[in-house]
């Protein structure tokens, strides 16, 4: 009886071990065929710049982590992303003294405010965050069209500081790969290990029993969208300042990118499961097609084709993995 | 303030509300002809009125099963790239010599298979929700188009093509014409069928109603394949619009069909909506910026304004819910 | 549910009034201007242009463009300048073709039709106003990247997204133009397309590089692309080893062409552009010309211009492609 159990545990935790694993194992297959079409793939380089592009995706994921295990849905990211990036990079063109981390200090508490509204909107309003997303993002989108009054801010108006925010390196490794690590870290922590961090996962499992249990489930709603609100507005100025211009019309769809990341990566739209190792995983696993499509020479008119195949069969994979796991598990316990 | 939607919803009483909710679209209606009305001298005249319904009713057709995917608490994304697939296949079978009547079919049968694939991922992998599918398909789809026409356009239909986009019968337009066909067929299918129960009954609870004798696979997979099929039907009224096609068409459509379903009041948690709100909402954001383009005002200022609507139509009911609350708590 | 009747009207007319959208004044003749999407500076110095020639003239002008860069919601524009009645329609087409049955109901209802930067096709339109010679766009463009890298070596060009239907002609002209004997030594690797996003034009011109290490020089025709590969090459330290030209604009590439990145790069003047297709379709509609070739008008202060056959239809040539290097970029950085 004692075994049974200690068994049961024990494949509790490989079959969500499992479908990280299968992803992990499809990444590696992937990136063993691209080498060898390729082999200027796996250079020091290329796994830089894999990683340097990969960033702002994998930050925006874990704040759409969050947003979905509530069961919820944030379309507004690219809409805040856009409206944060240019409103610094406006600011940075006015008083190109401003410290580099003011921008970004700037940049997170406009997307703190367009978070909250958001926030405000779903708890307090009891609006569905499809709805309310959708429309901020109209919203977001437009306000950035009409305050840049429809120019770009160029690389020549932007502070030699400022651009270094995205190009400079701490200990070695980029800033922003820096910051998305760290990010990782305190994201890992917070889930895990703290009290809201598992209420977060109580209000999307069982709202009604999240509820009784004494969770505040207006605060927690709150509190996700205001951090994805937060990640947002940083990446923004991540984005700006990595690609040294702003446009009105910046990362226009991108909402879309992070949700696959976060669903490749495992996170349930139906709310209450995703793991952070998920969620690298995923944003790994677009970065590496948005990578590689190009290098391998494939023709240009094939690569959303083939990343459509690969995204399909990657869910289809750890999807059967996860149910081969599951079945052994039944016939186990019936044994 | 700890009363949450999540409770509230079930104390509701559904039929009042959404009683309610289409007069709530019907008066938005009234108040944006109203608005174009006075602020256009272009605008209030039968033949403005009926021309308008052309430049949107081509997305209209993907709302109407879209509103069955919804009430099922799915969503489909992919229905954009179906579009330009089976419009470019079309246009690619009738460069090959084809004749166009079974070119159409073609590009019918397109849509329709592109829906199945759907239906069949989401019914065999249970595992993987509807979003899942469709994301992926999505860019799926519309990369098969890329592949089979690269950087080229296909057109040169024969003249009678452009009739279905803009072509009138007795002075209504033929599309106006077929998508009140469509929508009666899909009212009556959703209001006065056992499918149409079926439907809601999976989107109030999938497991209950499977257990009570509902086919849920089979009826899902229906759903799916009637979004593809529409899709079909959409891409035939477009790409008539614009005499050629290319892989690129109809970019972003899936967010305007769910964002009009949604303001039609079909709740994206399942099991409620009726076809006539998101008829309605159909006709209140396509006058709206039809209305707001004939006074020229700026795409940026339009996009603000349908945010602004979509929220506050949803929000203004939810206002009052929210002071009642309010009171109540000061009373204890 | 009163309350919330009288709360949605109240809501409604106050956004109304904030716009501050009055019924307008009918002018001289209402000409409208449609460019590719909104949010875009060169569109916005074309419709200026525009606007500015209208004003000369003392007609209505009318400045649209869509959120997003479709032909779909281009077609509903024209609709709704249909429903206006406006004079004449001038348009940066997203779409070659498609915009054909649209036009075309224009063109029936007595609508002039200019096509301006991007062309429709022939039976769309009344006549084109060309910014430069596709030809020479596509001539120069190799003409100056073999300069630059020496006369030998390999060279990819960076896109905008594979459906563009200026880059694809430029292109077919360069590719045209790489055949003769002079260009032997030089090779064209790839066409690679960034679709005019900053992230994909970045990861696409990492990908040239380092899957053609040999790679001398990149030839970008549009404007997001160009500035992107610049930024990389840039961020990569490869000044001078690989070369840089295309099309841009020239306050996103100040900074690059001073730094020497990217030597040299050609755009025209949009301001100039916009202006001859008001003076253009204003020209149509007093009948001054038809569109045909050999009808001559005075465009304001660029003086005379001529329509000319150019394939089946006529078009109207603003004059050559303007060339940006460090001697005069800081004039024109703050212009567009």
């Amino acid at each position: 009886m004692k075994k049974n159990d200690r068994g049961k545990v024990f494949n509790h935790k490989n079959i969500n071990k499992f479908r990280e694993l299968g992803l992990l194992g499809f990444i590696i297959i992937l990136s063993i065929f691209i080498q060898m079409r390729n082999p200027n793939y796996l250079t020091l380089e290329n796994i830089n710049d894999l990683i340097k592009n990969t960033a702002i995706l994998s930050i925006l994921a874990i704040g759409m982590m969050m947003v979905i295990i509530t069961r919820g849905i944030d379309l507004s990211v690219a809409a805040t992303l856009a409206l944060s990036g240019m409103i610094t990079a406006m600011t940075v063109r006015s008083y190109p003294s401003l410290h580099p981390l003011l921008t970004i200090l700037l940049g997170t508490i406009i997307g703190l405010f367009c978070g909250a509204i958001i926030g405000f909107l779903v708890s307090k309003m009891s609006i569905l965050p499809i709805i309310a997303t959708l429309g901020m993002m109209n919203i977001y989108r437009g306000l950035t069209y009409w305050i840049s009054g429809g120019k770009w801010i160029s690389s020549y108006q932007m502070s030699t500081g400022f651009k270094r925010i995205a190009t400079g390196s701490i200990l070695g490794i980029n800033n922003l790969i820096f910051i998305a690590i760290v990010l990782y870290i305190v994201a890992y922590y917070f889930v895990n290990h703290t009290r809201t961090g598992r209420q977060i996962y109580a209000v999307g499992s069982n709202p009604d029993s999240a509820k009784v249990s004494g969770i505040k489930i207006d605060k927690i709603l709150f509190l996700v969208y205001s951090i994805m609100g937060v990640l947002a507005g940083l990446s923004g100025v991540l984005w700006v300042s990595k690609f040294a211009s702003a446009q009105s019309n910046t990362a226009t769809g991108y909402e879309l990118t992070v949700i696959a990341a976060c669903i490749v990566g495992g996170v349930n739209i139906a709310g209450g499961s995703g793991k952070i190792s998920g969620i690298i995983l995923g944003s790994l696993l677009l970065g590496v097609l948005k990578n590689a499509l190009p290098l391998i020479k494939v023709s240009p008119f094939w690569q959303d084709a083939i990343q459509g195949g690969i995204i399909l069969l990657a869910v289809v994979v750890s999807a059967l993995v996860k149910r081969s796991v599951d079945r052994n598990n039944l016939i186990r316990r019936e044994v | 303030m700890e009363n949450t939607d999540l409770t509230a919803e079930k104390n509701f009483d559904l039929k009042s509300f959404f009683f309610q909710w289409e007069w709530v679209l019907v008066l938005i209606l009234i108040i944006v002809n109203f608005i174009n009305t006075y602020l256009s001298p272009y605008y209030l005249n039968t033949y403005t009125l009926l021309d308008a319904t052309m430049t949107f009713l081509d997305k209209a057709f993907i709302v109407l099963p879209m509103t069955f995917v919804i009430i099922f608490g799915d969503i489909d994304i992919s229905v954009g790239s179906t579009v330009a697939l089976s419009s470019v296949v079309m246009a690619v079978a009738y460069n090959l010599g084809m004749p166009m009547s079974l070119a159409i079919i073609i590009c019918l049968l397109v849509g329709t298979v592109c829906g199945m694939i759907n239906g069949l991922l989401i019914v065999k992998f249970k595992e993987l929700s509807a979003v899942i599918v469709t994301l992926s398909t999505m860019t799926l789809y519309r990369g098969i188009a890329y592949t089979i026409l690269e950087d080229q356009a296909a057109g040169g239909f024969p003249e009678w093509f452009t009739f279905p986009g803009w072509g009138y019968v007795k002075g209504i337009p033929f599309i106006l014409i077929v998508f009140t066909i469509f929508a009666i067929i899909f009212a009556l299918l959703l209001h006065r069928t056992t499918f149409g129960r079926q439907v809601y009954a999976i989107g109030n609870n999938a497991v209950a109603s499977r257990y009570s004798g509902v086919q849920v696979n089979k009826i899902k997979f229906i759903v799916f394949t009637l979004a593809g099929f529409m899709s079909a039907i959409a891409a035939l009224f477009l790409t008539s619009r614009m005499g050629s096609t290319r892989p690129n068409v109809a970019l972003g459509y899936e967010l305007d069909v769910i964002a009009m379903v949604v303001l039609g009041g079909v709740s994206t948690s399942g099991g409620k909506g009726r076809i006539i709100g998101t008829i309605l909402s159909i006709f209140i954001v396509g006058y709206l910026r039809y209305g707001l383009g004939l006074i020229n005002v700026p795409a940026q200022v339009i996009l603000i304004i349908i945010g602004l609507l979509l929220i506050f139509a949803v929000m203004v009911p939810n206002l009052e819910k929210y002071f009642k609350r309010k009171k109540t708590k000061k009373a204890f | 549910m009163q309350k919330v009747f009288a709360g949605l009207i109240c809501l409604v007319l106050v956004v109304s009034m904030v716009l501050g959208i009055g019924s307008s004044v009918n002018a001289a003749g209402k000409y409208a201007v449609i460019f590719k999407s909104a949010g875009n500076p060169f569109g916005e110095k074309l419709m200026e242009g525009f606007k500015d020639a209208i004003e000369e003239v003392g007609g209505e002008a009318i400045l649209r463009a869509p959120a997003q860069p479709t032909a779909e919601e281009q077609i509903q524009m024209i609709e709704q300048l249909i429903a206006q009645r406006v004079d004449a329609i001038a348009i940066s087409a997203n779409d070659y073709d498609a915009l054909e049955p649209a036009l075309k109901k224009a063109m029936s209802r007595g609508i002039k039709v200019v096509s301006l930067d991007s062309a429709v096709n022939p039976q769309s339109r009344h006549v084109h106003v060309n910014q430069a010679d596709p030809e020479l766009i596509g001539r120069v463009e190799v003409q100056a990247i073999y300069e630059m890298i020496g006369g030998e070596g390999q060279i990819a060009i960076l896109s905008a997204t594979s459906q563009a239907s200026n880059q694809n002609l430029w292109i077919e002209w360069m590719k045209k133009e790489l055949e003769k004997p002079k260009y032997d030594k030089v090779e064209l690797v790839k066409v690679a397309y960034g679709d005019d996003l900053r992230d994909k034009s970045v990861a696409e011109t990492e990908a040239l590089l380092k899957s053609y290490p040999n790679l001398k020089g990149i030839i970008a025709p549009t404007t997001v692309g160009i500035a992107a590969a610049a930024k990389v090459l840039t961020d990569k330290g490869l000044k001078g080893k690989v070369q840089l030209t295309g099309l841009g604009l020239p306050s996103e590439m100040a900074e690059y062409i001073k730094s020497g990145v990217c030597q040299w790069m050609y755009l025209w003047n949009p301001i100039d552009l916009g202006y001859l297709g008001g003076y253009a379709a204003h020209a149509l509609v007093t009948g001054e010309i038809t569109g045909e070739p050999g009808d001559t008008f005075v465009a304001g202060k660029l003086g005379e211009k001529e329509v000319i056959q150019a394939g089946e239809g006529t078009e109207i040539m603003l004059g050559a492609p303007f060339k940006f290097d460090a001697s005069n970029i800081d004039e024109w950085k703050d212009v567009y």
